[in-house]
């Protein structure tokens, strides 16, 4: 994956706490330059920024602590494609960083012992794709400039917002990068 | 079709734990302040190592209902502790919904010759090691997280160090053999081939490592980050030092600026004191809990 001069898209992994060495694997595996994004400096210069699992209190906190909620806010108003999956589509709704016409209700599911695998249909060329929920969130409101992509029992657990891609599960687990490669495409302006 | 509790959701909310640290907490209120510290997660026991140590005696599963009352009061997972080989106690544990089970050496051994058998429960297991085979055993049974043990409740950063540096040591070498040496070092580690042949091939465990026993400050974080630990977990090192708040944040900071050695300065500044410690090297050998598991 290129931009139009042939570079490769430069693409951030906030690394405060949790799954961001999966997603930063899967980027580079698809060609991305990928950078792990601690405080705000760290934003400067990336084309797109992805927003791992973990705790959504910790990473709260963390964005706090780091003076990190003004530069992200500022990221998305320029532009730029962010993709949150887990913790990091509870820090993209309203109740916190505000950047996405969503509601996330948390732990959704359940505990740790209603975690769960399943076969989810989100009408891409090859098939379900296998998703991985852990004490996973759901969406619980939405506006009407959000397109869900997929539901669980009724619950939307993906969607996007113009350049905003989320996803309640974890596709960074597997080996399935087609969920990757659909934010990639919104990052070239190709979906 | 939905499956749940599969190995992949165990050892994935270990991948979800990553970069952070978790705290031993007693009650509702420690366990408050512990989520607001930013720990990722909360072990919840009746006392912290270095009480056990100090109050000695047989050290069990703790009351349902201080774990509980610590469920309720925060949203971050709850891990708790059970016996080594006391799958009773893991059961109750997992019909208390805890997120984590901690088959746990601080605790008092129940069985002296196994470990619980983890495969069929719901609830994923984390457990000790202090070297390569060991965490492999503890795989092979079905623990979906390691952390090596040090020796809990002194303060002492030595044997965790020893621990890791001893667990990498041994995967790299295992990265150097061939198929048949493979065999033999799956014999010399006492642990499954498949796994050995896993960790040759990757270069690393097959589930997320963590370090434990000993972190008494930032700096110890950061120490133990950058020797190969994916976390941390904090037993009497916060809730035994005078500002628990602050040192729990600083461990936290340190924790995912472990690269950045400003950073762990900054976060290494005005902590009050630490833990009382305890020098391992002056410990009998009955006292340590390290030795704990097999």
């Amino acid at each position: 994956m290129s931009d139009a001069a042939g570079a490769p898209v430069r693409v951030g992994v906030l690394a405060l706490q949790g799954g961001f060495e999966a997603h930063g694997r899967m980027l580079r595996a698809l060609g991305a330059d990928v950078r792990e994004v601690r405080v705000p400096g760290d934003l400067d210069g990336l084309d797109a920024l992805v927003l791992p699992g973990g705790e959504s209190t910790t990473m709260t906190l963390g964005i706090e602590r780091e003076g990190l909620a003004e530069p992200l806010r500022a990221f998305h108003a320029a532009g730029r494609p962010m993709f949150g999956t887990c913790a990091g589509l509870i820090m993209l709704d309203r109740a916190h960083l505000g950047i996405m016409d969503i509601l996330a209700e948390r732990n959704a599911f359940g505990r740790q012992v209603h975690s769960f695998e399943e076969e989810l249909d989100f009408g891409l060329p090859g098939g379900p794709v296998h998703a991985v929920f852990i004490r996973a969130p759901w969406i619980a409101e939405h506006g009407a400039e959000v397109e869900v992509l997929a539901s669980v029992d009724g619950h939307p657990v993906a969607a996007r917002e113009g350049r905003l891609l989320v996803i309640s599960f974890h596709p960074e687990l597997g080996s399935d990068t087609r969920l990757h490669e659909l934010f990639l495409q919104i990052v070239a302006g190709t979906a | 079709m939905r499956d749940e509790a599969t190995f992949t959701v165990k050892a994935g909310l270990a991948e979800m734990l990553k970069g952070g640290v978790i705290m031993d907490v007693v009650d509702p209120e420690q366990a408050k302040i512990a989520e607001a510290a930013g720990a990722c997660a909360v072990m919840a026991l009746e006392r912290v190592p270095s009480d056990i140590r100090r109050d000695g005696g047989v050290a069990r599963m703790s009351d349902p209902e201080m774990i509980e009352g610590i469920q309720a009061a925060v949203t971050i997972p709850v891990m708790a502790k059970a016996r080594i080989g006391h799958f009773a106690e893991a059961e109750v544990l997992q019909a208390l919904e805890v997120d984590y089970i901690d088959e746990s050496e601080v605790l008092t051994p129940a069985d002296e010759a196994n470990h619980i058998d983890k495969w069929p429960f719901k609830v994923p297991f984390v457990c000790g090691a202090t070297n390569l085979g060991e965490a492999l055993r503890r795989i092979g049974e079905g623990a979906a997280m390691i952390r090596s043990k040090g020796e809990a409740g002194t303060g002492d950063i030595v044997e965790a160090v020893r621990h890791l540096r001893t667990i990498n040591g041994e995967i790299r070498r295992l990265g150097t053999l061939d198929d048949a040496e493979l065999a033999t070092a799956a014999k010399e580690h006492g642990a499954p081939l498949d796994l050995v042949r896993s960790v040759a091939e990757h270069g690393r465990l097959p589930v997320v490592v963590f370090c434990a026993g000993g972190i008494a400050t930032p700096a110890d974080a950061a120490l133990v980050m950058k020797l190969g630990a994916e976390g941390v977990f904090v037993g009497s090192g916060i809730f035994k030092s005078e500002d628990p708040e602050r040192r729990g944040a600083a461990i936290v900071e340190a924790t995912t600026h472990f690269k950045d050695p400003a950073r762990v300065l900054s976060a290494s500044r005005g902590l009050g004191h630490a833990m009382e410690s305890l020098e391992t090297r002056k410990l009998d050998e009955q006292q340590l809990l390290a030795s704990r598991g097999w």
